[in-house]
């Protein structure tokens, strides 16, 4: 096999500015389907300006795929800007929360010792149970819950991946510039979704 | 009740515009659209609309279809002729799911067109309730754009960006969805203003300068360019400036089937189709150009055969209004983003005027050896049975190019593709990228009532005549003039010439019987005719041309005929095939 032409596949951050709109998850979702594309990650959350929205995707494939792919999500109407990363290009967190048995943590000094080395700070302490939270990249998160689990791990929860660009001077400036300029819309949601038979009938 | 009612249907803002019903807003905006036709089929969901559109209907006309599929693809049709958006009403449910085909069409094919669909209450939604289906969701992939009414207040905002999304940029189709509460609602009408401008949407990148100057300037010191063109060029209104570009510099240029007619075909530099079944000249020689310049065209698969083998000697510059096609299959060497309206232009100012006639004579030279191979044969046979290039050529003589050919997807829509004369532009409809079988009855509808002015001819196989051949009743009712040519092989051809080719001849379920396609027409009182010698053919034709309205025209014809050259699949354009 000509291993020197094969496309590397590597993991691509991709960052996208949106309208806060109804249903621009899915046909964003809908470009990684259609090519048969695995997200490995998704945060979707509002930005620092009202109204607008920022998806953090993560993908493992080929610079050429993601290029184009950046480009049909670039395409959708309500998307204002893409930007696609690799991993060295980006500073990236995911936060993970561990809930175990509180009698473990008192009794057991060594859990402790190893929950501070691991930066993990209490969120939740009861009587049963506290919750923990760390953040990190993947494998350290991971290194926690391996060796919390001999002592009771009873659940955990990771977050998708958070990342901030390196280099660019980041979207912000565009942002408060198109805010101050064109104010978004507000989001029409259904309103009369519980109204019922309050509203009308057939 | 009453008064549960009349707590939602009352307008909460104050009072500055006019008490209207959603439907009436929505109608309203259509007016000032400049809407004149909708093709449609009421339902439940839709029923408030219509009950509006009656008191409207010496504004907008209303062709009532028989089956949606059949009227997006008419507003499809519509759309193609007249250059306008087109519009299609339907109701919840099935009526809309009906729609996905012409939508996909539509999204492919790159066509404005504004489907309304009826919803159920919003406060049904996600219940399954009666003829309840998540039509957004389902059209996403399908729509360049698609919303979801649930308040009529959101009416005139929405349907206004609605046409500026469908008709500007990269045109396509958008698809909105009223629930039935939005419809019946009164609220404050303030007017309805069309939409020029949305913040996360650029329906034209900015044109770069310096590519303008760095493709003018591989242009100038080509040996052997060759142009390409597809219907890029006919939804920029761009056909001056490309005649303008191509006569300046001198360039031969081929063309993709939805660019058809874009120059007429006996130009000069016009050097024919490109493609799977397109010219032998045009196909070789993309492998041996030394400049590639592809004009509002995509590079799609039935162009380009095997990509690994495609144009690999040759710089490409490649002038697209979308910047995602830029590099989507084949590598550019200098992108040239922007509305070839204004790039050519630029362009045009920057390249040399120039002839390459050594160059342009390498065309003829394999245009000789095509027309030897097997044009002659196919236009003028020696065979009994009549070939369908034959009819297309008669037709030809008759219409001389300036007819509107509509054609449904096949062997007869290759054949008709490369042989109808086409003098003007938007004469040439037919589904391109979804290759839709039950296109052209629908689309020859539509392509009327948006050129009323000219000849309309939809040539359709046996096949798929009968995908959408319940629209006959739809030119019964609203007596629109539509000439059909069923060009009756008794097979299901394209395929069949496949598996004769590819499959050893096992000709698996293609053999296809017709009803008496006459006697079909004459039950809708459509007046037809049908023959199956050679000798009546141009006496048929004539007579269908020169009826007054709508006319049937049937034609038997040989039953294993191929349409070639053909660029078998996974082979380069080069390695076209005469026989």
């Amino acid at each position: 096999m000509d291993t020197e032409n094969t496309p590397v596949k590597q993991e691509y951050n991709i960052t996208v500015y949106t309208e806060n709109q109804i249903g621009l998850l899915s046909r964003i979702a809908i470009i990684f389907t259609r090519r048969k594309i695995n997200i490995d990650s998704l945060n979707t959350s509002p930005s620092e300006i009202e109204s607008i929205h920022r998806f953090n995707i993560v993908i493992n494939e080929t610079e050429d795929v993601v290029r184009k792919v950046t480009r049909q999500i670039e395409k959708q109407v309500e998307v204002l800007k893409v930007y696609y990363n690799t991993n060295e290009d980006v500073i990236w967190q995911e936060m993970a929360l561990y809930k175990v048995p509180t009698d473990t943590i008192a009794e057991k000094a060594s859990v402790e010792r190893l929950l501070r080395e691991n930066g993990a700070r209490a969120v939740v302490i009861r009587k049963d149970y506290t919750v923990f939270e760390t953040t990190g990249h993947r494998e350290e998160t991971d290194n926690l819950t391996a060796a919390l689990q001999p002592y009771g791990l009873i659940e955990f929860v990771r977050s998708a991946r958070i990342a901030i660009i390196k280099d660019s001077e980041g979207f912000n400036c565009k942002l408060r510039e198109f805010e101050r300029t064109e104010p978004g819309q507000d989001v029409v949601e259904n309103e009369y979704l519980n109204s019922r038979e309050k509203v009308f009938t057939m | 009740m009453e008064t549960a009612q009349q707590e939602v249907l009352t307008a909460k803002e104050p009072d500055t515009g006019i008490e209207l019903t959603g439907s009436v807003a929505l109608l309203e905006g259509l007016v000032v659209e400049g809407v004149d036709t909708i093709f449609g089929y009421p339902g439940g969901a839709i029923m408030p609309i219509y009950d509006a559109l009656y008191d409207y209907s010496d504004k907008l006309k209303h062709i009532l279809v028989r089956h949606e599929q059949g009227g997006i693809h008419a507003g499809q049709g519509y759309a193609r002729s007249s250059g306008k958006v087109g519009v299609v009403f339907a109701t919840s449910g099935p009526g809309a799911t009906n729609l996905v085909t012409g939508l996909a069409d539509a999204q492919l094919d790159s066509t404005p067109v504004v489907c309304i669909t009826g919803q159920v209450f919003a406060h049904l939604l996600g219940t399954d309730a009666f003829q309840e289906i998540d039509v957004i969701n389902i059209t996403s992939p399908v729509t360049k754009w698609n919303y979801q009414i649930t308040d009529a207040t959101e009416i005139p905002e929405v349907l206004a960006k609605a046409f500026h999304i469908a008709r500007s940029g990269r045109p396509g189709p958008v698809l909105i969805d009223i629930t039935k509460n939005a419809q019946l609602q009164k609220f404050n009408f303030k007017g309805y203003t069309p939409c020029r401008h949305i913040r996360s949407y650029r329906p034209k990148p900015i044109v770069r300068k310096e590519y303008v100057e760095q493709a003018a300037e591989l242009i100038n010191s080509a040996k052997m360019p060759f142009v390409l063109w597809g219907q890029g060029v006919i939804l920029g209104n761009a056909e001056q400036e490309f005649k303008a570009f191509i006569e300046k510099s001198g360039i031969p240029s081929a063309w993709t089937i939805l660019g058809a007619g874009v120059i007429p075909n006996d130009h000069p530099l016009n050097v024919g189709m490109l493609g799977m079944h397109g010219n032998y000249g045009p196909n070789v020689l993309t492998n041996e150009c030394d400049v590639l310049i592809a004009i509002g065209m995509r590079f799609d698969d039935r162009v380009t055969g095997r990509l690994d083998k495609y144009a690999k000697q040759a710089k490409v510059i490649h002038l697209d209004i979308d910047p995602a096609e830029i590099d989507k299959n084949v590598q550019t060497t200098v992108p040239v983003w922007g509305d070839c309206k204004e790039t050519l232009p630029l362009l045009t100012s920057l390249v040399e005027t120039k002839q390459h006639a050594e160059w342009l004579e390498r065309f003829k030279e394999f245009e000789k050896k095509e027309i030897d191979a097997l044009i002659r044969e196919e236009l003028f046979p020696t065979c009994e049975e009549m070939t369908m290039g034959e009819v297309i050529q008669s037709l030809n003589e008759l219409t001389n190019g300036d007819a509107v050919i509509v054609t449904d997807v096949g062997q007869h829509q290759m054949v008709a593709c490369r042989y109808a004369k086409l003098n003007h532009t938007r004469s040439n409809i037919t589904s391109g990228g979804l290759g839709t079988m039950g296109f052209a009855l629908p689309a020859a509808i539509g392509a009327k009532f948006g050129a009323l002015d000219r000849q309309v001819v939809a040539i359709i196989g046996d096949g798929g005549v009968q995908m959408n051949i319940q629209e006959l009743g739809t030119i019964m009712q609203s007596g629109v003039d539509v000439k059909i040519i069923i060009l009756n092989n008794q097979f299901l051809g394209m395929v069949r010439q496949w598996q004769e080719l590819f499959n050893e001849r096992r000709y698996s379920f293609v053999d296809i019987t017709s009803p008496d396609f006459v006697k079909v027409a004459e039950g809708y009182g459509i007046h037809g005719k049908s023959i199956a010698k050679r000798e009546y053919l141009k006496d048929a034709l004539k007579m269908m041309l020169e009826h007054e309205g709508s006319y049937l025209l049937e034609v038997m014809v040989k039953k294993e005929n191929n349409v070639f050259p053909m660029v078998p699949q996974g082979c380069s354009v080069s390695e076209i095939r005469l026989a």
